[in-house]
């Protein structure tokens, strides 16, 4: 797919997910026990064979930038293309900050006019996957589509559940004749993953069209609106996904990861993920570690006892440590004897000796960056 | 082109025969190595981290790996615009092609490398070996005795003192006695096989042997008795720390074990002295409902159903349910089915083992716990092998492609 270029929108809001995005975006959150959420849609690209890929930033991202550095680790250091990020900027007709999702394509044209590639593929950043869009292209292709939409049935789920999302409703053959953005009573069970194909001049000449109106978001203003005129497609993704909009989708589709067929979707299906290598350690058991369903990652110590926990790089847990169902990110420290139970740790956080945390499994207990507790 | 003051010549093209199966594919620097590592990544990231950054690297036997494992030296932080690391492997010449006859041999040929760089000093590593130095430290040491040659030392127990070349020294470190492997060692001052030469004396010493028909072309038995003789300037430079040659089966293994103690000797943990690797892209490993893991290491990628004791996974391993790992290092990608044991061995990389096996078979008896595990009681596996279910191998037995089915018979 050396044709076709990738744009990731990662301006999502994050209102929901809480103190783990204070200081950082959506795209920069710690997923997986060693990942960040980005890797996902960025590996996703890169083994598409896709190797021109732009990045639009909004919210805090130095965390992101930091993480990303010059692309080497999605091997995105390319001398044609690479990986370009993109930062909003002040000038005379831009604010920096965007209005909306096509804003933010608009204020980069340039960088997407002078891309050579014929198609573009443009995602958001919160939606957890492992695929590849050779397929979905080909469908593009062959079905003559003006723009095929990504998404994902999922049957068994709650309404509620459902009115978080973006949903389509398709026809026999595949055209989306209707789209709803989180509605109160969902009529469909088709969630638009936020994972674009089209074909680039026609990307620029909608951006262009909507921006002389004074239209700013791409479903309303581009989806909704040209469903009739446009060629609208959609195109089925059977395996695992993880939308991660809010503290409670975060916890539960980290928790979703011990079970294996789901690990095995996410981390290996359509190639492998790709994230900053660290050169942490091997992971290191006591002698009287218990561990019991949990994912840990290179750099921890584990002298105590975790069981339903997703345990990032470098974590201490101290002999005697008590536990269950939580998150522990990067660098955090659990003494001896503490308790806890569903919890979120971000990074660098320190519980002290004997201290006790109980969250429970629909409100998890979240404790910020660095706390010490 | 950038003059280096200090170029390192890191020697990797040795057999390692005494690692029997483990490197019938592979160089011994390239042997993997504490859970994700290979041996080379400790003289390479020793090198970035003392702020030498031109490295070459020799190699000769079985390079495949090893090249491809070291790439462009970018884990190392050594993918530089002037220097980096190379691989140096025997070439042609206009007469004759000729293999690398010994360690100065190899130095020798590779003259015209090291001559672009216009270096002061040479500093001379071995791939063999597990240590964490400053070899700033060293050269600092070497640059202040103005010495022609200094060499790094280590003192070791009396009784091994006759595998080393062992030196005497005067208050000033000054070296006036060295004898390779002598059988009635004079003290128990080893080399460590890490030298720091001015490279101007070095390469007239180097010419010199290289036309002394007698020479084995060995820096142990020929370049540094030389000097010597010729009443060079020579320095030994003491060092304190963990250091090991895992040239053989039981080194290896019992440096590998010597990671699983509460506070090794080895602090891997340092961050301000990284051991750095080329890291395999896999996700957290994963641990069962039901699996037991105690005193052991395990990296990215593994999923562990069973029992695993005293023991070292490498990525990607995996471990069956009822199946029991004790006193044992499995190497990358090594897959171990369901109620299988395993215990005192080394199971090389890719290697499949089936259900309900029993590998180290009539391991150890009670009495035996009370002492360490000897050379003869380690298995070895080899690598890329399939070994069905129920196989059973006794202690101390290596095997590997070639030879397995011999055993699966006998038992």
């Amino acid at each position: 797919m050396r044709d076709t270029m990738g744009i990731i929108y990662t301006g999502e809001s994050n209102i929901s997910l809480r103190e783990i995005t204070l200081r950082r975006s959506v795209a920069a959150l710690p997923f997986g026990g060693r990942y960040r959420v980005i890797d996902f849609t960025l590996s996703n690209m890169i083994n598409s064979g896709i190797i021109n890929v732009g990045l639009i930033t909004q919210n805090n991202y130095h965390s992101l930038m930091d993480h990303l550095d010059s692309g080497k680790q999605w091997d995105l250091d390319r001398k044609s293309g690479g990986l370009f990020i993109l930062p909003p900027y002040v000038s005379s007709d831009n604010t920096g900050w965007y209005r909306g999702e096509i804003d933010a394509y608009h204020s980069n044209m340039s960088y997407i006019r002078r891309s050579p590639q014929k198609y573009v593929v443009i995602s958001g950043s919160s939606m957890v996957c492992n695929l590849t869009y050779d397929d979905a292209m080909e469908f593009h292709k062959d079905n003559m589509a003006d723009i095929t939409v990504i998404y994902k049935q999922e049957k068994n789920t709650t309404k509620k559940e459902l009115s978080r999302h973006t949903l389509i409703r398709t026809d026999e053959q595949n055209r989306i004749w209707d789209i709803e953005v989180k509605p109160a009573t969902p009529m469909s069970d088709k969630i638009s993953m936020e994972m674009y194909i089209l074909d680039k001049k026609l990307f620029e000449y909608l951006i262009e069209e909507c921006v002389a109106r004074g239209q700013y978001d791409l479903n309303k203003d581009i989806f909704i609106k040209n469903k009739e005129k446009l060629r609208i497609l959609g195109y089925p993704y059977n395996g695992y996904l993880a939308k991660i909009d809010s503290i409670h989708s975060y916890f539960k589709h980290n928790m979703e990861l011990f079970d294996l067929d789901n690990h095995y979707e996410l981390f290996h299906h359509a190639g492998p993920v790709y994230t900053k290598v660290k050169d942490e350690v091997p992971a290191k058991y006591g002698d009287n570690s218990i561990v019991e369903n949990s994912l840990v990652a290179d750099g921890c110590i584990v002298e105590g006892s975790i069981e339903n926990c997703v345990l990032f790089r470098g974590v201490k847990v101290a002999k005697g440590a008590v536990v269950k169902n939580s998150i522990i990110m990067q660098e955090t420290e659990i003494q001896e004897k503490a308790v806890l139970e569903n919890v979120i740790l971000d990074k660098e956080v320190i519980i002290r000796k004997g201290k006790q945390l109980i969250g429970q499994e629909s409100y998890p207990v979240v404790i910020r960056k660095s706390a010490i507790i | 082109m950038v003059t280096k003051k200090c170029v390192a010549m890191l020697l990797a093209g040795g057999q390692g025969s005494r690692l029997g199966v483990l490197t019938k594919n592979t160089a011994k620097p390239a042997v993997p190595f504490g859970g994700k590592y290979r041996i080379i990544d400790f003289p390479l990231s020793n090198c970035t981290n003392s702020g030498i950054d031109t490295i070459g690297v020799l190699t000769q036997y079985k390079p495949l790996k090893l090249n491809s494992y070291i790439g462009i030296g970018q884990p190392w932080d050594l993918d530089r615009l002037n220097g980096g690391v190379s691989i140096l492997p025997p070439y042609m010449k206009q007469s004759a092609g000729e293999w690398y006859s010994g360690t100065a041999n190899a130095i020798y040929q590779n003259i015209e490398f090291i001559d672009t760089y216009k270096p002061e000093y040479v500093l001379i590593l071995s791939g063999d070996q597990i240590y964490k130095m400053d070899y700033s430290e060293m050269l600092e040491f070497h640059e202040e005795k103005k010495a022609d040659v200094t060499i790094a030392i280590l003192e070791v127990p009396w009784e091994d003192a006759s595998r080393f070349g062992i030196m005497n020294t005067d208050d000033e470190n000054q070296i006036y006695e060295f004898v390779e492997k002598p059988k009635k060692p004079i003290s128990n001052k080893a080399s460590m096989g890490i030298y720091i030469f001015k490279w101007k004396k070095l390469r007239k010493y180097l010419i010199e042997d290289q036309n002394t028909s007698t020479s084995t072309n060995d820096f142990g038995k020929d370049i540094i008795p030389k000097m010597l003789k010729d009443g060079e300037h020579m320095f030994a430079f003491p060092f304190k720390g963990y250091w090991r040659d895992v040239g053989t089966i039981q080194s290896l293994w019992e440096a590998n074990m010597d990671l699983l103690e509460e506070a090794p000797e080895l602090d891997l943990y340092d961050h301000g002295w990284r051991i750095y690797s080329r890291n395999p892209v896999e996700p957290p490993h994963f641990i069962a409902l039901g699996a037991n893991v105690r005193r052991c290491i395990i990296t990215e990628g593994g999923i562990i159903y069973g029992d695993v004791y005293h023991s070292v996974l490498f990525s990607g391993v995996t471990i069956g349910r009822g199946s029991k790992i004790h006193n044992s290092i499995l190497m990358p990608n090594v897959k171990v089915g369901e109620n299988t044991v395993i215990e005192n061995a080394i199971i090389a990389e890719n290697t499949v083992i089936g259900d309900n096996c029993y590998i180290g078979y009539k391991a150890r008896t009670e009495e035996d716990n009370k002492q360490d595990v000897k050379e003869s009681e380690i298995t070895v596996i080899g690598e890329n092998l399939v070994l069905p279910s129920g196989f059973k191998l006794d202690k101390g037995i290596m095997i590997d492609a070639d030879n397995f089915r011999a055993y699966q018979a006998v038992v």
